[in-house]
């Protein structure tokens, strides 16, 4: 049996150490909330944190996990009875078309956020570029975090065409 | 254009129902049930493009440890043929053969086996036991040398359909298909230029983030529970029906929520497997692809080839247009190659046409349905070929399409007329739009194309319950990718006249809500929405009898306002409306609960018309594509949540750019796809897009009560023009093939 550090219970599991740490979240302890989407650190929908720290449990051995504190999208609103300010942001512009890549993209989102709290359109890009979302989704993620660190938005989701805003790159 | 009506609840961008649980986790996906003692299924691939299936033995998988039941071809009733619904595309036999290898392995990654462990691990490690023996067949791989006599043949029996006599030799050809009017060769003489080019697309992922996923559980009765990630659970279980041979009622299909689909979870890979793992176990079977396996067993959208000649006198009037069209159907038949042909000249009044398209065997995955399924490609060549017209004619792109557009009254290409359609108001607001007008940055270029979709209709059912405290719950069973339960609530909302937080709406599985087609051909908020008005209507109806009984007067004197039941003007009764609540509450003393129903099988989908524009940067040392701006405007009929309308414009601009700058599926010799992984098959990313910019345009759509046109399909398809259009004026040279990759556009500025 290993000791493995969730959300901040502990749990004993009987799995080889080299069992990808998603597997052991999402099929032993039922924590379903992390997704599978490609199974070599390309898509980002498996994204938890390890010591705070975003990594990718579909290439993250359970062994490296040991005595670590890992954090899921189920542990990310550590009151349990309110939403993390990244999870209402989301929900306030609306982001999640389909939903299934959105876990990743808030794990990944909320640590962006504890490093950088006031983002540059370049950070949310380099932080944000490792998870894929194939509804499209990446404009209203980049206004959700922009919200989220306080800034100022209008309500509409959807900015009015600016070139100086939307001629990007 | 109808006059502007004025909606409570329709038009307002409430929170999404499935908001709070698709943000903590909670949502629960395809892959998320987990039972007790449940095994994990695997399935093994032929490793082979092309080959013959001599034998199959599984018994040393079923040997080892942890081993509860291993299946393969032999283990299947005969198949069943029959068409199926919807956009699959094809025939059920086809689908069985499809989910299950029989004598022959048609592509790479085509399932010959299937085991059932306690472990993944020891069903991975049970898959290396069975054996197969194989005689390997050269693969026939190139759409074009698959179309030539003596080609090596995918299936012997196929004679293509569709001549005007019928064949006699066996082909490749699964299919033709030809649309025609007036006469292109007289048009062509009245042209003062012409146009002609040759336009490839390669096949293309619909790249859904959560892969097929699914669990089953069946009964010592034989009675089967699936849960699974679908676009459409009924008609999932109709498929299964069929290939494994069981009684419909006997199967019960869950949807759970979708982690995308866009077509292609239209048809069954797993779930079939699953059950025959479960029953031959009896225990619960989960089963999950790998990505790999999404990519190279489940259907991408066909590699096309489409070469266009198109004619046009000096004040841009069109005068004929002629193409042919080539689609891979991959190893059974049904490419989409009638919207193909369908589409190609949709957008534009044209007396002289003529399209003949091919649907293809080839040794690849069959192929599936993926946002506007053929129209993105014959729509990109002809879009490429209106935009080589303005250049000759120096006429405005949006002019020369502008003289042309289809509207009102025009005879579509596919035989009726059109109705109230918004391509004229497209073309229009594009016009004047700032990434129109704005000057074109320096090193960049900009590309207009216009988009096309027919939009379906089809069957679908829905229930309304009043609950006793007047609140309203919304059943139907239309899986949701887009947000389409918040759409139903809004449109019962408003017809019940109840504010939008008094309703919720619910996807019910196939036991707990009447058959509903799958949600695909932009249809779900067009009809299920059209049945969810008629159910609303229904309890209006039965409301306002109640008031008449509760009142003692006749129910021609009741009227429904605002929510509540009314005496009519002139009644002699001296009574006090009776609100949604008012009449749930005394429904007991009043005929018993309140519940409203509606089942059709919808007419008139009403088209949606979309205009793109983008300008796009190519670094000339690199190759490299840098997308600056992208606006998507389209014509949504009304828009019942705004919002959504907009995603669909954002999420079909980015698949439609991404196709056309960087995704392929590219094979070597042997029919082995190269790029089955997010590394190499590359799909957008947060810094690869702008903010995609919307503008919804609203032409009513005359055959739905609140004018609702599908709009999911097509954004896709004018990405692939306008991003074309954009890089011809960028570095002054056509581009043909897509992708836009670096390395192609090196070689076109190369020269």
């Amino acid at each position: 049996m290993l000791e493995l550090n969730i959300n901040g219970t502990l749990h004993q599991v009987d799995a080889d150490p080299s069992t990808p740490l998603l597997w052991v979240i999402r099929e032993q302890l039922n924590l379903t909330g992390t997704k599978f989407g490609c199974g070599i650190a390309r898509c980002g929908a498996c994204t938890v944190h390890l010591d705070g720290s975003p990594i990718r449990s579909c290439v993250t051995p359970l062994q490296a996990a040991l005595e670590h504190e890992i954090t899921t999208i189920e542990g990310v609103n550590a009151t349990g009875t309110e939403l993390h300010p990244i999870q209402q942001a989301w929900i306030d512009l609306q982001v999640p078309q389909c939903g299934y890549c959105q876990s990743g993209q808030i794990m990944s989102a909320v640590a962006l956020l504890r490093d950088h709290p006031s983002p540059s359109d370049e950070d949310i890009d380099q932080a944000m570029s490792g998870n894929l979302c194939r509804c499209g989704t990446y404009g209203r993620i980049r206004q959700a975090i922009k919200q989220a660190a306080g800034e100022a938005l209008a309500a509409s989701p959807v900015q009015t065409f600016d070139p100086e805003v939307n001629h990007h790159g | 254009m109808a006059e502007a009506v004025s909606y409570k609840s329709i038009g307002t961008r409430p929170i999404r129902p499935d908001g709070v649980d698709k943000v903590t986790g909670r949502a629960q996906f395809g892959a998320d049930q987990n039972l007790p003692n449940m095994l994990y299924g695997r399935v093994l691939r032929s490793p082979h493009a092309h080959a013959v299936i001599k034998s199959v033995d599984v018994s040393a998988a079923l040997a080892l440890e942890g081993v509860y039941a291993a299946i393969s071809g032999a283990d299947f009733p005969g198949p069943k043929g029959g068409a199926l619904g919807g956009e699959g595309g094809g025939d059920v036999s086809d689908v069985a053969k499809n989910v299950m290898a029989r004598d022959k392995a048609l592509y790479h990654g085509h399932a010959v086996a299937a085991v059932a462990a306690r472990s993944q691990k020891i069903a991975e490690d049970a898959l290396a036991l069975i054996k197969v023996e194989y005689q390997v067949l050269t693969p026939v791989l190139d759409v074009i040398a698959a179309m030539n006599e003596g080609s090596p043949l995918l299936n012997e029996k196929n004679f293509t359909k569709g001549l005007p006599e019928k064949a006699t030799q066996p082909s490749n050809v699964a299919s033709v298909m030809k649309l025609a009017r007036g006469n292109v060769d007289e048009g062509f003489e009245q042209a003062d230029v012409i146009v002609e080019g040759e336009y490839t697309i390669p096949m293309a992922h619909q790249g859904y983030i959560e892969p097929h996923a699914c669990t089953a559980t069946v009964n010592e009765e034989g009675k089967a529970t699936v849960w699974c990630s679908t676009q459409g659970h009924f008609e999932f279980r109709a498929m299964t029906s069929k290939i494994l041979d069981m009684k419909v009622s006997d199967l019960k299909f869950i949807a759970t929520e979708i982690g995308g689909g866009f077509g292609g979870k239209t048809v069954v890979y797993l779930e079939p497997l699953a059950i025959m793992l479960s029953k031959a176990s009896g225990r619960p079977v989960k089963m999950m692809m790998t990505r790999e396996e999404v990519f190279r067993a489940t259907g991408p959208t066909s590699g096309t080839v489409c070469r266009v000649k198109v004619g046009a006198k000096k004040d841009g009037t069109l005068t004929a247009a002629k193409t042919w069209m080539a689609y891979e159907a991959g190893a059974f038949a049904g490419g989409p190659i009638g919207p193909g042909a369908m589409s190609i000249y949709a957008p534009y009044r044209l007396e002289n046409f003529h399209v003949e398209a091919y649907d293809v065997l080839v040794n690849k995955p069959k192929v599936a349905a993926y946002r506007a399924p053929g129209a993105p490609q014959s729509m990109h060549a002809m879009e490429c070929a209106m935009d080589e017209i303005a250049r000759k004619l120096n006429m405005d792109p949006i002019d020369l399409r502008l003289k042309n557009a289809a509207t009102e009254g025009t005879q579509a290409p596919y035989g009726p007329k059109f109705p109230a359609i918004g391509l004229i108001e497209c073309l229009e607001a594009a016009k004047v739009h700032p990434n129109y007008t704005s000057p074109v940055p320096a090193g960049a270029g900009r590309g207009v194309a216009v988009g096309f979709w027919f939009n379906v209709g089809m069957q679908s059912s829905a229930e309304v319950r009043i609950n006793e405290d007047g609140t309203v719950t919304v059943m139907e069973g239309s899986p949701d990718i887009g947000g389409s339960r918040a759409s139903m609530c809004l449109m019962a909302a408003e017809t019940l006249g109840v504010e939008y937080q008094e309703v919720k709406a619910y996807v019910g599985d196939t036991e707990s809500t009447g058959f509903c087609n799958v949600t695909g051909g932009s249809r779900t908020t067009f009809a299920t929405g059209m049945a969810v008005v008629q159910a609303c209507e229904d309890i209006i109806a039965q409301c306002k009898s109640r008031a008449a009984a509760t009142w003692g007067v006749d129910e021609d004197q009741v009227e429904w306002e605002d929510g509540q039941a009314i005496p009519a003007p002139g009644t002699n009764a001296d009574v006090k409306p009776l609100s949604l609540a008012d009449i749930a509450g005394n429904a007991a003393k009043t005929g018993g609960p309140l519940l409203g129903r509606a089942s059709l099988n919808a007419q008139g989908p009403g088209a949606s018309f979309a205009v793109n524009l983008t300008d796009l940067a190519v670094d000339r040392e690199t190759g490299k594509v840098d997308v600056l701006s992208f606006t998507a405007i389209q014509d949504a009929g009304t828009a019942i949540h705004p919002a959504y309308v907009e995603g669909q414009l954002q999420g079909g601009a980015a698949q439609g750019l991404g196709w056309a700058l960087n995704e392929e599926y590219i094979y070597d010799a042997n029919g082995v796809m190269q790029n089955a992984g997010f590394l190499d098959y590359r799909v957008p990313v947060a810094s690869d897009l702008p903010m995609i910019d919307t503008q919804i345009i609203e032409v009513p759509n005359p055959s739905h009560p609140y004018g609702v046109r599908g709009v999911g399909e097509t954004p896709i398809v004018a990405p692939l023009a306008a991003a074309a259009n954009a890089i011809r004026d960028a570095i002054g040279v056509r581009v043909y093939d897509l992708p836009l990759s670096p390395p192609r556009i090196l070689k076109a500025l190369e020269g």
